[in-house]
């Protein structure tokens, strides 16, 4: 669970500490350091171009992702020899354009593994700040939470309970959000106990801060980078999970573009038509490739190692 | 070490007990357990007739303990499908997960410990770079994508491997390899991390000084300390696989506990459910516990604190 800390991980584009130039303050200083960081700026940029794609998806899909056009079902991309201009990327097996579903398919993905983190992001954070700061028996209880968290099989415990209460985007988001706090939770845990024992923390319980005044005031923005990075990992994480639900048939419905349910929709062509399948998985692949670099980058920036 | 174990036994049956109540909440959770048991075409009274026999009238807190009661001695109950005691169902489908879990982990040991190793003997080197390629790549890959171009290539292109069933090795390549890949960057970002860190250390400085040669430095000295922290992973990565192999065992079409566990909730055969979920997360608290006790026994620092 210490992969997060652990600053000897290796990451793209290390920070070259020597060349910084001196007395710029700490939020030039960050920003110089991801100027310089080649894993972060490409993250960043592959990132940004998705969630455009993303915002303005009504503007740059040429047809409606729902529209069924069977007498056009299963044309060719372009590539192909009878393929056409008129379906870039062909059409599925209801003749829906390709293309299209392949660009509606970066809302579901980002508004899953966005909503997930968040919820999650918020539960985890506040336990393990919770067992962090108080310690004792606060500290054990969540601790117990965690443990038995861990300890049930995350895709088993998705699909049962997609299965009981079916599935639908809504059930998808609570489901994973409700999951995914244990990183959270572990990492802050020992970020927090890290954090609670430098001075002004005692300083500020000495001059009678009110405890949420300490909690987030002093203790969360010492520990934001910690957040930071888990958030990026448990975002690409979500993305991964509703991508393996779907294409198991228990994440989000049809006719929904998910990725992970193009996969699986277009596994009986795979053999005739391998592009259906390879280009909704290298979008989830490049996604969280680009959540995974930014969350290295992120972790590169912000680790104290690295300040002058 | 006794105290230690004992402590960490205590805790990894209270664990037990939480998941025990919680699953089964889940199926309570589900809705009226007697209307599916009677299936479809039932009368009320049949219906009722069900609930009286099953004991769904009793206080919830009576009916767990019972169920409870029947699971510590390993009956959990009878599938709705298949119609016979839960438990022989998974033992026939146990060993072939089991088998698969655990060449997959061999495999993912075989390629991340050593390439772990050679990184972190020259960092930033081109095999340094290399692993971290590697590792970044296949965290961002779908397992359910990547065992689908394993099936193009090998399977359609090349036609060198079959892609479903069980019957002979080579038919166990291509899930070992999908599943192990799965688990090698967290091995061997681990296996880096650790050997840096021990590569760094004064008895490291000593045997290099003493005139060892680097092989027995690195292998005797070096690995054997950092191979530590690796054992826990190992243990939660072999927990993590066996909840992935429902994909990898729904594309290659092998009849284990994950393709029975997907089966199962399309049938809604909920004592089938339940029994797969406990059963595998009883399997990851022994597999932790032991990880624990396996690492107070090499690394007394451990037991102490």
């Amino acid at each position: 669970m210490s992969e997060v800390t652990d600053r000897k991980t290796p990451t793209v584009g290390e920070v070259s500490v020597e060349a910084a130039p001196e007395r710029l303050s700490p939020r030039r200083l960050l920003y110089y350091r991801m100027q310089r960081h080649f894993g972060f700026k490409v993250g960043l940029g592959m990132l940004v171009f998705v969630i455009l794609i993303a915002i303005f998806a009504p503007l740059l899909a040429p047809y409606d992702p729902y529209t069924q056009d069977l007498p056009n079902r299963l044309i060719q991309p372009v590539w192909s020899d009878s393929g056409s201009w008129a379906h870039v990327l062909g059409t599925d097996a209801l003749g829906r354009d390709y293309l299209s579903r392949l660009i509606y398919g970066a809302q579901i993905s980002l508004v899953i593994g966005f909503s997930a983190m968040i919820i999650s992001g918020v539960i985890g954070t506040a336990m393990g700040i919770a067992a962090g700061y108080f310690g004792g028996r606060v500290d054990m209880v969540i601790s117990f939470i965690i443990l038995n968290r861990l300890s049930m099989p995350v895709v088993l415990v998705a699909l049962a309970v997609v299965s009981i209460f079916g599935n639908s985007l809504f059930i998808m988001i609570m489901v994973l959000g409700l999951l995914l706090w244990d990183r959270f939770a572990v990492v802050l845990r020992s970020a927090t106990l890290q954090v609670r024992s430098i001075e002004y923390v005692a300083a500020a319980e000495v001059l009678g801060s009110s405890v949420p005044r300490i909690l987030f005031r002093d203790i969360l923005p010492n520990i934001s980078g910690h957040l930071l990075v888990v958030a990026s990992i448990e975002m690409a994480h979500a993305i991964l999970l509703e991508a393996s639900l779907s294409f198991l048939g228990l994440g989000v419905q049809p006719p929904l573009p998910s990725w992970g349910l193009m996969v699986s929709e277009a596994r009986q062509f795979m053999f005739f038509m391998p592009w259906m399948i390879t280009i909704p998985g290298a979008a989830i692949f490049a996604v969280v490739l680009a959540i995974n670099l930014l969350g290295d980058g992120l972790r590169d920036v912000t680790s104290p190692e690295g300040r002058n | 070490m006794f105290r230690y174990a004992l402590k960490r036994l205590g805790l990894a049956i209270l664990v037990m007990v939480t998941v025990s109540i919680i699953s089964f909440a889940l199926v309570r959770a589900s809705g009226d357990i007697a209307i599916a048991v009677a299936g479809e075409g039932a009368t009320n009274a049949d219906i009722e007739a069900i609930r009286h026999e099953y004991g769904f009238d009793r206080p919830l807190v009576i009916q767990y303990l019972d169920w409870a009661s029947d699971i510590a001695v390993g009956n959990f109950g009878q599938s709705l499908f298949f119609k016979r005691p839960v438990i022989e169902v998974l033992f026939d489908r146990m060993p072939v997960t089991l088998m698969l879990g655990f060449i997959s982990l061999g495999f993912a040991m075989l390629l991340a410990i050593p390439l772990g190793t050679a990184a972190a003997l020259r960092p930033n080197s081109i095999i340094d770079r290399l692993c971290l390629g590697i590792a970044v790549l296949g965290q961002a890959t779908p397992s359910f994508w990547f065992a689908l171009l394993m099936i193009l290539v090998f399977g359609v292109m090349w036609r060198i491997l079959p892609v479903s069933g069980t019957e002979t090795w080579k038919h166990f390549v291509l899930p070992v390899v999908v599943l192990g890949y799965y688990v090698i960057p967290a091995i061997m970002r681990l296996t880096r991390a650790g050997m840096i860190e021990v590569l760094e250390a004064d008895y490291i400085r000593t045997a290099k000084a003493k005139g060892l040669n680097i092989g027995t430095v690195v292998f005797k000295h070096g690995l054997r300390n950092a191979i530590i922290p690796v054992v826990s992973l190992l243990a939660v990565q072999l927990g993590f696989m066996l909840g992935g192999s429902v994909v990898v065992e729904t594309i290659f079409s092998i009849n284990g506990v994950g393709h029975l566990a997907l089966v199962s909730i399309e049938r809604s055969d909920f004592p089938m459910i339940q029994g797969i979920v406990l059963i595998l997360a009883i399997l990851y608290i022994l597999l932790t516990l032991f990880a624990d006790l396996l690492n107070g026994w090499l690394d007394p620092r451990i037991r102490v604190s």
